[in-house]
């Protein structure tokens, strides 16, 4: 067995820690523009469209991201379709981001003011347009705080993917801490890692939630 | 494509082995990590000495990183430094770790929502310290963040899925078992999920029925 020095272990860290931000990356983005689809729909759709997303935010907030992972890879399976790690990983931690942004994004366009809407449908706008000029940038000022917050559980949520065999930060972890067996230093490197990424996001969501609300706005 | 539920039947008992440690696992976590929530907010309330430095560092460690790491690191760290501990503990440790932390961060945010002069004014009409903290400051911010700890109790209950990993027999692993025996993992994970969601739901109705108990106070009032 070769010996590792600190050095290749925090190397090969850092070698996979670049798929748990590509993946982060993904799964943000992409639940981000499922998530949006889903809040417009939401708010203006029709009854069984509003109840039909609102039971899909309900089942993805009520079971573990684990499981969905599961389903996505053993699913994907039972359908015929031979995925990868990799697709199922970013399928899933997708949808898992896009249910959460929905609900938080919905909150958000609730708190403006109804007023805002009545006066600008009396003022002649119609659903997209109000939607457009008068309450999407009112709304998009409330969410953005929250929306960076979220991005922290979205990196942490990556590390769920290693259990389904993607190798990104954790995965990376337990593979050399079966060759080199030092898992006090490779844990706590695989926490600091997770850490550096999140803590500035954590930090910047709550300067940005104090200067909405110190601000006075709302 | 063709789904077979019948396969699970030789296994319904491994199911409920694994709902069972998954209860209570969620059960204790949720006393000892409100318990251990109260203290830190307590202990962070006080002031800046280096107590409320550390738990503060503390809480920022566990909500920045993920819950499986921080297993890991207890499960394989620990022994490593000649500290043993059983896959269990491990997991009880670190569910309650993360919603001790969680719920502290909640916390002081009601506490926060207290104005600071009713606390002042119980203790100048003669109560002690700890009742006034009690009943003037604990109580009431309880109430204000009642939804958002349902949530975070919710979440930590889900979020226990992945102690499997370290091979504690709970929900995730009994399905995992399962799957490695009839090859059936689409069945056993659809039907696991389902008992997740349907633990989540009993989970907010429990919690609401006690909350209209304990905070029965804030009914009829203007809060």
């Amino acid at each position: 067995m070769t010996d590792f020095t600190l050095w290749d272990i925090v190397r090969n860290l850092l070698l996979a820690g670049r798929w748990t931000v590509v993946l982060s990356l993904i799964a943000f983005v992409g639940g981000a523009g499922v998530g949006l689809v889903l809040t417009l729909l939401r708010m203006g759709g029709l009854k069984p469209i509003r109840w039909l997303i609102r039971l899909y935010v309900d089942v993805f907030q009520g079971t573990p991201l684990l499981m969905q992972l599961f389903l996505a890879y053993f699913g994907a399976a039972v359908l015929g379709f031979d995925v990868s790690a990799w697709t199922a990983a970013s399928v899933a931690l997708t949808l898992f981001t896009s249910a959460f942004l929905c609900d938080i994004w919905r909150g958000c366009v609730e708190a403006v003011p109804s007023g805002q809407w009545q006066a600008s449908r009396v003022l002649g706008l119609n659903y997209l347009q109000s939607m457009r000029h008068v309450i999407l940038p009112q709304a998009l000022r409330l969410a953005v705080p929250p929306t960076v917050g979220f991005s922290v559980q979205v990196i942490k949520g990556t590390a769920l993917a290693s259990v389904i065999g993607f190798v990104e930060l954790t995965k990376a972890g337990t593979m050399l801490n079966n060759a080199a067996f030092a898992p006090f230093t490779i844990f706590a490197l695989v926490a600091l890692g997770y850490f550096i990424l999140c803590y500035p996001l954590s930090r910047y969501a709550r300067y940005l939630e104090k200067r909405l609300y110190g601000a006075g706005i709302r | 494509m063709t789904l077979d539920f019948s396969t699970l039947l030789p296994y319904s008992g491994h199911i409920l082995e694994g709902l069972v440690t998954t209860l209570w696992l969620t059960v204790v976590t949720t006393f000892v990590g409100i318990a251990l929530a109260i203290v830190v907010a307590y202990v962070r309330d006080l002031g800046s000495g280096i107590m409320s430095r550390l738990l503060g560092g503390y809480v920022e460690v566990v909500r920045n990183t993920p819950f499986i790491v921080q297993l890991f690191f207890l499960f394989f760290g620990l022994p490593a430094l000649g500290i043993p501990i059983s896959a269990t503990v491990a997991a009880l440790v670190a569910m309650i770790l993360n919603l001790g932390a969680y719920t502290a961060e909640i916390l002081r945010a009601g506490i926060d929502s207290t104005a600071r002069g009713q606390h002042e004014a119980s203790r100048a009409l003669g109560l002690s310290r700890l009742q006034s903290y009690r009943h003037v400051v604990l109580v009431p911010a309880f109430s204000r963040i009642y939804p958002s700890l349902i949530s975070q109790c919710i979440i930590v209950m889900l979020g226990s899925a992945v102690v499997s990993q370290i091979s504690v027999f709970d929900l995730t692993y009994a399905a995992n078992f399962i799957q490695s025996r009839n090859f059936r993992g689409f069945e056993v994970y659809l039907v696991v999920t389902l008992i997740y969601l349907l633990l989540a739901v009993g989970m907010r109705l429990s919690f609401e029925l006690v909350g209209r108990r304990l905070f029965a106070f804030r009914q009829g009032g203007s809060a």
